[in-house]
């Protein structure tokens, strides 16, 4: 590129950057001595950040070419490393996972943030069996974290169950959801079964708000019994028939989180479990066929809609037992925890990771949720630090980190195959 | 599975048309079309078209561009709902099937497979697993529908050798063996094609549905595929073939069905067709309109 070629990309950058902060940054209101509203106008910043944006475009478009920042689907230098290093990388997170409250120095603040990177991972990987494999745009699924959450909370309410008998029962009654939500919508293709999703998971946020009788709208439903460790209650008495005396050992707090973080430890790899293992067999073959291409599956006698509504069911299913574990964890819900920012979290997990990745999937989680906690200290500065890294991600990898798919089955070696030619599926 | 020594009957020309002309002396009809009629709000794209294919038979549709040919196809297999008209399959020893009222995931299941003239494959699927989706149902029943499969309860491993020993027959028979483990969408294009054909023969159909499988193949991979297409008539599955490429329909087909403007104007064999004035005519008049096309 000339250098006057270089300068005209970095005017134009700068002008769309003059068109974004200048309402952004510019003009801000304020409260003024009065107590009444005043406009602070602030065209000192704007110029400086057109200044900042021009150079930094100027540089990169100097220094490192326009090549450097060439999106790709491809298996790239990296992500054929990862891959390989997958075999081992997979192995290795699951051991760390799995003596985490073991090692020293982690402590009850780790735990925590652990069982919160599980949690996200369960349901990444649960939104993956619809979106990654299915193909089915869901922006709604914070609706059935919902609905497994207050299926435990209002039957240990009304009916005094416990949590190992509600677990089922809140995922069968989440997968029952979707089942009732899919198939209506499941003849919708991608922007409509999107806009419906979304709304669905507003609707049922909406319907907790209110409907106070049941669920004490937004009040939220407290004091959710914690789970058992097999009938033997975690309780700082100790004494006989809990969980440290029966065990006889000194009672601590931390046996509680220890646990809860193996039972969703436990969940995760389920639910991971169930995926791979529906992956290598015809049902997933199947949805992975219908996001590649819908009508070579009806001609080839693929039931459509009964194809769909086992993905979203058994999403939906995944989605509301994190709900049920939520609910024990917190000992408090309120809808206000199943806002539609969750939906889209969980949506940038799978996306980010690599739609149809289970590593790429857990990674995100990781990186994401894991990051999100440890940087507080930056305050908000952390939110455009995270969109920022969205963004690289999503130009330099648009397929997400792990933007390969690695076939169920094959007569010789099985080789990935780029994300180029994999579908992202159309609804 | 294909006898590898049985002669190439597409040189023997004469010998073919004899051993036809034989055959059709006690023909049955696997596919009957009555007066089948499909509109597109003011356009007539197929207009009270009757026909029947025989029973092991190559049956071609010919015509020109436009004259509703895939829109046959497609009210046969289901993607379209005729407006009118009745498609009934004669599958050997079974009551007649009624397709028109059948929902499409149902048609493929009654024995009736297709191709499609732009190529459908999965194309971030390998060519192996292609040919598994295409066993899907025979495959999903012997899962218990799932939920077997995930407990390990069941007899899915053995359903799934088999499943793959038919799959690397048809990979086989359209020399596909050693792109086995490769994307679908990194394939040749002739090497699609013929995938696409492997795919919709593991459905195991009593009737396959080939919309234009010699477009865009060279002379040598038409050759081929017209040996593929006599092949599959040869183990007893009956053909219906939209192409354009005259010679191999000339060469491979027992029976050619003519439409023009969505009506019927010759069902014959290729020979008489050939000599039909009103196919000539019909032809004749579409070359203006192929080169204003290109144009
Ligand atoms: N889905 C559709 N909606 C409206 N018109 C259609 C549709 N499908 C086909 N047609 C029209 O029907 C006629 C026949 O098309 P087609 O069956 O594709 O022809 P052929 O395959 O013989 O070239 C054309 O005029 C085409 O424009
Ligand atoms: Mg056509």
């Amino acid at each position: 590129m000339t250098p006057a070629q270089a300068i005209r990309d970095a005017a134009i950058a700068a002008a769309v950057a003059f068109g974004l902060f200048v309402m952004l940054v510019g003009l801000r209101t304020d409260v003024g001595p009065e107590g009444g509203l005043i406009l602070r106008q602030r065209w000192g910043q704007v110029a400086l950040l057109c200044g900042i944006v021009f150079a930094g475009r100027l540089a990169i478009t100097t220094l490192a070419g326009r090549r450097a920042l060439q999106p790709s689907t491809a298996p790239g230098p990296w992500t054929a490393r990862l891959q390989r290093a997958g075999k081992l990388l997979a192995p290795a997170l699951l051991a760390v996972a799995l003596v985490l409250p073991a090692i020293p120095g982690i402590g009850r603040y780790e735990l925590d943030i652990g069982i919160l990177v599980l949690t996200y991972i369960m349901l990444g990987w649960g939104l993956n069996i619809v979106v990654g494999l299915a193909g089915l745009l869901d922006l709604g699924y914070v609706a059935f974290y919902a609905i497994g959450a207050y299926s435990y909370a209002l039957l240990a309410q009304y009916f005094g169950l416990s949590f190992w008998i509600c677990l089922p029962l809140a995922g069968i009654l989440a997968a029952f959801w979707g089942v009732l939500l899919g198939f209506p919508v499941l003849r919708l293709r991608g922007d409509y079964l999107a806009i419906v999703t979304l709304a669905f998971g507003e609707i049922i946020r909406v319907v907790l708000l209110n409907w106070t009788e049941l669920t004490n709208g937004p009040n939220g439903i407290s004091g959710i019994p914690r789970p058992s460790f097999f009938g033997l209650p975690f309780s700082m008495a100790g004494g006989e028939g809990t969980f440290a005396g029966f065990f006889g050992i000194e009672p601590s707090p931390s046996h509680r989180v220890i646990f809860l973080y193996y039972v969703i430890f436990a969940l995760a790899l389920l639910t991971n479990w169930v995926t791979l293992r529906l992956r290598r067999q015809p049902l997933g073959r199947a949805w992975e066929a219908l996001r590649e291409d819908e009508i070579a599956c009806r001609a080839l006698g693929i039931n459509i809609t009964t194809t769909k509504l086992t993905a979203f069911a058994l999403g939906a299913m995944f989605g509301g037992f994190a709900g049920a574990f939520f609910a024990t964890r917190q000992a408090f819900i309120s809808p206000e925890s199943f806002t539609f920012i969750e939906s889209a979290i969980i949506l940038a997990i799978v996306v980010l990771g690599g739609l149809g990745s289970q590593v790429g999937v857990a990674i995100a989680a990781l990186v994401m949720i894991g990051g999100f906690e440890v940087f507080r200290g930056l305050d908000e500065w952390r939110m455009l630090v995270f969109g920022g890294a969205m963004v690289v991600i999503m130009v330099l990898r648009p397929r997400g980190l792990v933007g390969t798919r690695t076939p169920s089955i094959a007569l010789g070696e099985k080789r990935a195959i780029g994300g180029d030619l994999v579908g992202e599926g159309r609804g | 599975m294909m006898p590898a020594d049985e002669p190439p009957r597409v040189e023997e020309d004469g010998l073919t048309r004899k051993m036809t002309g034989d055959r059709r002396v006690h023909r049955e009809m696997i596919l009957e079309v009555a007066n089948l009629t499909m509109r597109f709000g003011g356009l007539t794209a197929v207009s009270a078209v009757s026909f029947a294919a025989s029973r092991g038979e190559i049956t071609a549709v010919i015509g020109p561009n436009g004259a509703g040919k895939t829109t046959l196809f497609n009210c046969i297999t289901g993607f379209y709902r005729p407006t009118g008209g009745a498609i009934r399959l004669h599958r050997a020893n079974e009551l007649p099937v009624d397709l028109h009222l059948l929902p499409g995931h149902r048609i493929a299941r009654a024995g009736v497979a297709r191709t499609f003239q732009n190529i459908r494959l999965f194309p971030g699927m390998t060519a192996l697993e292609n040919l598994l989706v295409a066993q899907h149902v025979k495959l999903m029943a012997a899962t218990g529908f799932g939920i077997g499969a995930v407990l390990g309860l069941s007899r899915y491993p053995k359903a799934e050798r088999q499943a793959v020993e038919l799959a690397r027959q048809w990979l086989s028979a359209t020399n596909l063996l050693d792109r086995a483990d490769d994307p679908a969408g990194a394939l040749p294009y002739g090497a699609q094609r013929r995938l696409e054909i492997a795919r919709a023969m593991c459905t195991e159909p009593a009737l396959l549905c080939l919309d234009e499988p010699a477009a865009g193949l060279n002379p040598r991979e038409s050759d081929e595929l017209a040996r593929l297409l006599l092949e599959i008539r040869g183990q007893g599955t009956s053909l219906l073939l939209i192409e354009h490429d005259m010679g191999v329909v000339m060469r491979i087909s027992d029976r050619v069905v003519v439409l023009d403007h969505g009506k019927l104007i010759a069902d014959a064999a290729p020979a008489a067709v050939q000599g039909d004035p009103k196919v000539i005519a019909a032809y004749l008049g579409e070359g203006d309109e192929d080169e204003e096309a290109e144009a």
